[in-house]
């Protein structure tokens, strides 16, 4: 069976290496400023022999928009989930982890396509899924979808006018 | 199939194609090789390929937005649709992770059906690739015609089961939808009796095959080092030698019950991935036998926790759940806000995954390479774009 990493312990071992890096701590997982992913992610490598990039995404929480990693060792059986919060909606950004791990490369493309959060240091950071020159960002919770065209003379559309919608 | 345009204008009043310039070319996005739409970007240097980069996108139908918008039940019919190969593996992780979600506890039943279910998937799944893949080496269409009659096999059990051949949506939160009718384990046992020899058949007439070997061997190297690296999992990973597997180091259903081993290849090459789910038929029919030995002998059960059609996981939780799929490892992250449907319903699709490395395991070999190369690493677009 893996072992999920309790975020307290984690930040016990952190604290002694980087003091400033830990936002919030739970049994679950470890929020840490974005200044100091790069500096926690090599800091993990080395002390927990944490090797694997499982998952990256993002959740936007309305006050935040958090950026989730799952960790793992292969060699131990180990899994970990850090955050990154962004408070700042229009200009979220956090380091990319392209440098340490390539598997980030596909999945921050992702994230910044569908969330707007911009990865610095990833080495081609474009949309990978919505086209270039598309407007928003789908997963936000504040993204307001574009109404599903409706033929002329269909009955979404005549109830709409009987509403007096556009 | 693939169309050219000339990067800096040649020199001298020399036309391009003897200025010795790189040429940039479209694979795709409609081409066979590539089982959907996929468009590689190749730089080449004559036959030669200098850089490769995947565009996606064109598959993309926004799974992840609409399963926020539907409740959690509902949101098991997309995940059908994902890895359409696998489907049953979809159901199953989507269904776990629901299930962590909301602690909802599955009948002993239900967790052989599943385990047998996904099982045959992976067969099925890993049939599909043993077809297609020499295709795609020049082999032609011969193994694909074997490989289908077996396919075809499973899908007519899935069939029984649930009706549909392709998307099921047969594994639901609490257990799976129905109790299989009698007629399965007779068709069952008949396939776990004629599949060894056929396995064998396929050996004969494929790992020895000259046209595969040559096609494959020493073709688009993937180090260890960078497998890991990468993030590649599934058959990718332990192609390049890793002993990984989700089923024995985080298992899930009853796997831990049942006795099985990793196959694992030697230098990360095209062949040594096809190898791997070659064997991994094999074991996948070992642990149906030990599987379906035991399942005759239930006796009669519920197959479902009853479940509201609704329901409210607490709020503020969250989950990562995996499974091994046929083409790696999928996750699920889920993150509920006490309301009917997920706030946050994330796939860790495989094949997208996966796919990360295909510029460094490309770059360097010949145009033809890059086809074997993207087929061994067996992509479903479905799940890469989502």
């Amino acid at each position: 069976m893996s072992t999920w990493l309790s975020g307290r312990d984690v930040a016990r071992l952190l604290r002694a290496h980087l003091p400033d890096a830990v936002e919030e701590e739970a049994d679950d997982c470890l929020a840490v400023y974005p200044g100091a992913l790069l500096d926690t992610c090599r800091h993990l490598q080395r002390e927990l022999a944490i090797d694997y990039l499982n998952n990256l995404t993002a959740v936007d929480y309305l006050d935040y928009i958090e950026v989730v990693y799952h960790l793992s060792s292969l060699e131990r059986n180990h899994l970990l989930t850090i955050k990154v919060r962004c408070y700042d909606r229009e200009h979220a950004e956090v380091p990319s982890l392209t440098p340490l791990w390539q598997g980030a490369d596909l999945q921050e493309r992702e994230v910044y396509d569908l969330f707007g959060v911009v990865f610095a240091g990833h080495p081609n950071l474009k949309r990978l899924l919505m086209w270039e020159g598309f407007l928003g960002h789908p997963l936000r919770k504040d993204f307001v979808m574009p109404p599903f065209p409706q033929p002329p003379g269909s009955p979404v559309r005549k109830r709409g006018e009987e509403l007096g919608l556009d | 199939m693939a169309s050219t345009s000339g990067v800096p204008a040649a020199q001298a009043g020399l036309p391009f194609s003897q200025a010795g310039e790189p040429v940039l070319v479209n694979i795709g996005p409609q081409h066979p090789s590539t089982h959907g739409v996929l468009r590689l970007r190749a730089l080449l240097d004559g036959e030669v390929i200098i850089d490769l980069e995947p565009v996606f996108g064109y598959l993309h139908s926004s799974m992840e937005k609409l399963a926020e918008l539907r409740t959690y039940t509902q949101a098991i019919t997309l995940t059908d649709r994902m890895d359409y190969l696998a489907a049953m593996s979809n159901n199953l992780a989507a269904c776990l992770a629901i299930e962590k979600l909301a602690d909802i506890p599955v009948p002993e039943r239900a967790l052989y059906l599943r385990l047998i279910m996904v099982e045959l998937q992976r067969i099925a799944s890993h049939c599909m690739f043993l077809g297609t893949y020499p295709n795609e080496c020049g082999a032609w269409s011969t193994p694909w015609m074997y490989s289908f009659r077996d396919r075809e096999k499973i899908l007519d059990m899935f069939e029984m089961c649930c009706g549909q051949r392709l998307t099921y949506n047969y594994i639901r939160p609490g257990g799976v939808a129905q109790d299989v009718p009698p007629e399965f384990a007779i068709a069952l046992r008949v396939f776990l009796k004629d599949m060894p020899s056929r396995v064998a058949e396929y050996e004969e007439l494929l790992v020895e095959n000259e046209i595969l070997i040559a096609r494959s061997k020493h073709i688009g190297i993937l180090s260890r080092e960078q497998a890991i690296n990468a993030s590649a999992s599934g058959p990718v990973l332990r192609g390049s030698g890793v002993l990984w597997d989700i089923r024995k180091a985080d298992p899930y259903l009853i796997y831990d019950r049942y006795d099985f081993d990793v196959p694992v290849g030697e230098i990360g090459d095209c062949w040594d991935r096809f190898w791997v789910r070659m064997e991994e038929i094999k074991e996948s029919l070992r642990i149906l036998h030990q599987c379906f030995e035991e399942f005759v002998e239930l006796p009669p059960g519920p197959y479902r926790t009853p479940v509201d059609w609704v329901f409210h996981p607490p709020a503020g939780r969250e989950i990562y759940s995996r499974i091994e799929s046929p083409r790696g490892e999928l996750g699920y992250y889920l993150v509920s806000d006490g309301g009917a449907n997920p706030y946050r319903f994330r796939v860790r699709g495989p094949s997208q995954i996966n796919l990360t490395a295909l510029k460094d395991m490309t770059v360097g070999h010949k145009v033809a390479d890059a086809i074997a190369i993207l087929g061994s690493i067996d992509i479903v677009m479905g799940e890469v774009d989502r």
